[in-house]
């Protein structure tokens, strides 16, 4: 057999495992929920066709609209956030000072925590009356709120506990650091700029890649907030912690409306891929790359 | 104020800063750890207590026998580690193909591949689940395991491609000439050379899967098949209010993650910058 032929085989054999689990596990199942959501099935009885019936149910449905509220809502506030506070921890982290790798580690710490005991951790944090959150703003003077108990924080309190998790994020921040030539903040100094002034025109377009990674990959991931709000809320109080994700499982895994949940899965999915596009469509903006 | 006392003050101000921050951000995990270890009078405390007196390890007897979290601890175990074995050896098999070995459609096929990491999880949960309900596979570790295996992280796949393509073909070449066959060359010249990216990858799957809450909650149902954070889960719904209780079982689940993560440091964030610079 000819030699190409024998690495063309080999090639597919190698590549097979994945081949096999995404036709199973990933495409096929894409294509299933698409047409799973045209129809009305409660894994019971028989499914059965309703057409777009789900999709315009879904428009005139209160919690599922509360729930896009829900999280945009914490999207919004929650990935600008969380840039930022990676941005200025992997700014102090990135100083070369002594033990700094100790330091390192110690922000890196809590994205690796498993969710669920950090959430079951935060919910006692939070406590209105015993709680430490609350404790510490006493000493500050300031009467800390209901948190998870209240309509208005709620959301605030999980966009707070995601803060802590930004390891993950700053660690991106870092390796764009290594990228940012030296050269350039001798030539800023040279002209005599301040620390300000390197920040706004050195820093910040050279790290604009990491920053649009990480963008992209916050707001796919904050459209998915799920485990929390399970755990710690189950969506209350009064659905203000009800989010998309939340509502999708119920539906299809508690109340069994299989059809329901799928078209809701496939508006989710529509509604990532068209905020990445977005994210995309932008990059070119403000997005620099040195390849120019 | 002269130059050196400038530089001085600032440096001190950011290691004033860089402790402030660090302490705030690992205080939590503290937190856990000192809650599991108080009793009742320390627990509700106010103003809170730090260092609880006495120890009360009693805490984590009570907890961990009142569920059978020895069989939550079983199946992670079960659970991650195939996972982490299975998922790395065909991440690096199928990252192999796609860097070294030529064939129609390689381009076409990785970028597909790429692409699906787009794609929540949420679309296909449904239709797994109803695919394992006829498999009869629900309420085992299956569903769990065997996607992780086959192709379960592209970002994984792209890793080992990414790693695989910096190396220099010329040894493929001298196996080659010594007859070895393009899976010997794999398994004996490209691997040994790759350890860094296993290791990273490795880790990323433990940390992934150790933690992982959502598939288990879809696919496993009884009591004695649950995993530590859905067995977690459960115990908070039967003993909520017993914080003391909570914490421990919460610091128990966590620990193992956070020693993997001291020891696989390196890798870990080498790994995530990996993802970043490619990305």
């Amino acid at each position: 057999m000819k030699r190409s032929r024998v690495e063309a085989i080999c090639g597919f054999l190698f590549i097979s495992p994945w081949v096999v689990g995404f036709m199973l596990f990933t495409g096929g199942p894409i294509i299933a929920s698409l047409v799973l959501s045209f129809y009305q099935w409660d894994l019971i009885t028989a499914p059965n066709w309703i057409g777009a019936a789900n999709y315009k149910r879904l428009s005139m449905d209160e919690t599922f609209l509360i729930s896009i509220y829900n999280t945009f809502y914490f999207t919004i506030l929650a990935v600008p956030l969380r840039l930022t506070v990676a941005l200025i921890i992997a700014m102090l982290v990135n100083q070369r000072i002594k033990g700094i790798a100790f330091f390192r580690t110690m922000f890196y710490l809590p994205a690796i925590i498993p969710l669920v005991p950090m959430a079951l951790l935060w919910v006692w944090l939070l406590s209105p009356d015993i709680g430490l959150v609350n404790f510490i703003l006493s000493r500050l003077g300031v009467q800390g709120p209901l948190w998870l108990a209240s309509l208005k924080w709620s959301k605030p309190a999980l966009i707070l506990m995601r803060l802590f998790t930004t390891g993950g994020t700053m660690v991106i921040f870092l390796a764009g650091f290594q990228g940012i030539p030296q050269r350039l903040y001798e030539s800023a100094q040279i002209d005599g700029a301040g620390w300000w002034y390197k920040f706004v025109f050195v820093t910040l377009p050279m790290l604009s890649p990491a920053i649009f990674f990480n963008l992209v990959i916050e707001t796919i991931r904050s459209f998915q907030i799920f485990t929390e709000a399970l755990i710690m809320t189950e969506g209350g109080p009064a659905n203000s912690t009800l989010f998309y994700y939340l509502y999708l499982y119920l539906n299809a895994f508690r109340w069994f409306r299989m059809g329901y949940a799928s078209a809701m899965a496939w508006i989710l999915f529509m509604m990532i891929f068209l905020a990445t596009l977005i994210h995309f469509g932008l990059a070119s903006r403000w997005v620099y790359y040195e390849a120019r | 104020m002269s130059r050196s006392s400038m530089r001085l003050l600032r440096k001190t101000l950011l290691y004033v800063a860089v402790v402030f921050g660090a302490t705030i951000s690992a205080f939590p995990l503290v937190w856990m750890v000192s809650t599991s270890l108080k009793d009742i009078p320390d627990l509700f405390a106010y103003p809170p207590i730090l260092i609880p007196n006495p120890i009360d390890w009693h805490n984590y007897i009570e907890a961990l026998t009142s569920l059978p979290f020895h069989l939550f601890l079983k199946n992670t175990v079960i659970y991650t580690f195939g996972a982490m074995i299975g998922g790395v050896l065909s991440a690096s098999l199928v990252g192999y193909g796609f860097a070294r070995l030529r064939f129609p459609g390689n381009k076409l096929l990785f970028l597909l591949m790429i692409s699906t990491v787009m794609i929540p999880i949420q679309v296909i949960i449904i239709p797994q689940f109803i695919l394992f309900k006829h498999l009869d596979w629900l309420d085992t570790l299956k569903p769990l395991i065997v996607p992780a295996c086959l192709g379960g992280n592209p970002i994984h796949i792209f890793l080992f491609r990414q790693f695989f393509m910096n190396i220099p073909r010329e040894l493929d070449d001298a196996a080659k000439i010594d007859g070895c066959s393009l899976f010997g060359i794999y398994w004996k010249i490209v691997v040994p050379l790759s350890l860094p990216v296993f290791a990273a990858v490795s880790i990323f799957t433990f940390v992934e899967r150790w933690g992982d809450f959502f598939r288990p909650l879809i696919f496993l149902t009884s009591l004695e098949k649950q995993t530590l954070s859905l067995g977690l889960h459960t115990f908070q719904g039967e003993y909520q209010t017993y914080i003391d209780l909570l914490m421990a079982a919460s610091t128990t689940v966590t620990i193992p993650a956070v020693i993997i993560f001291f020891v696989g440091q390196r890798y870990f964030i080498q790994g995530v910058a990996l993802t970043g610079l490619k990305g």
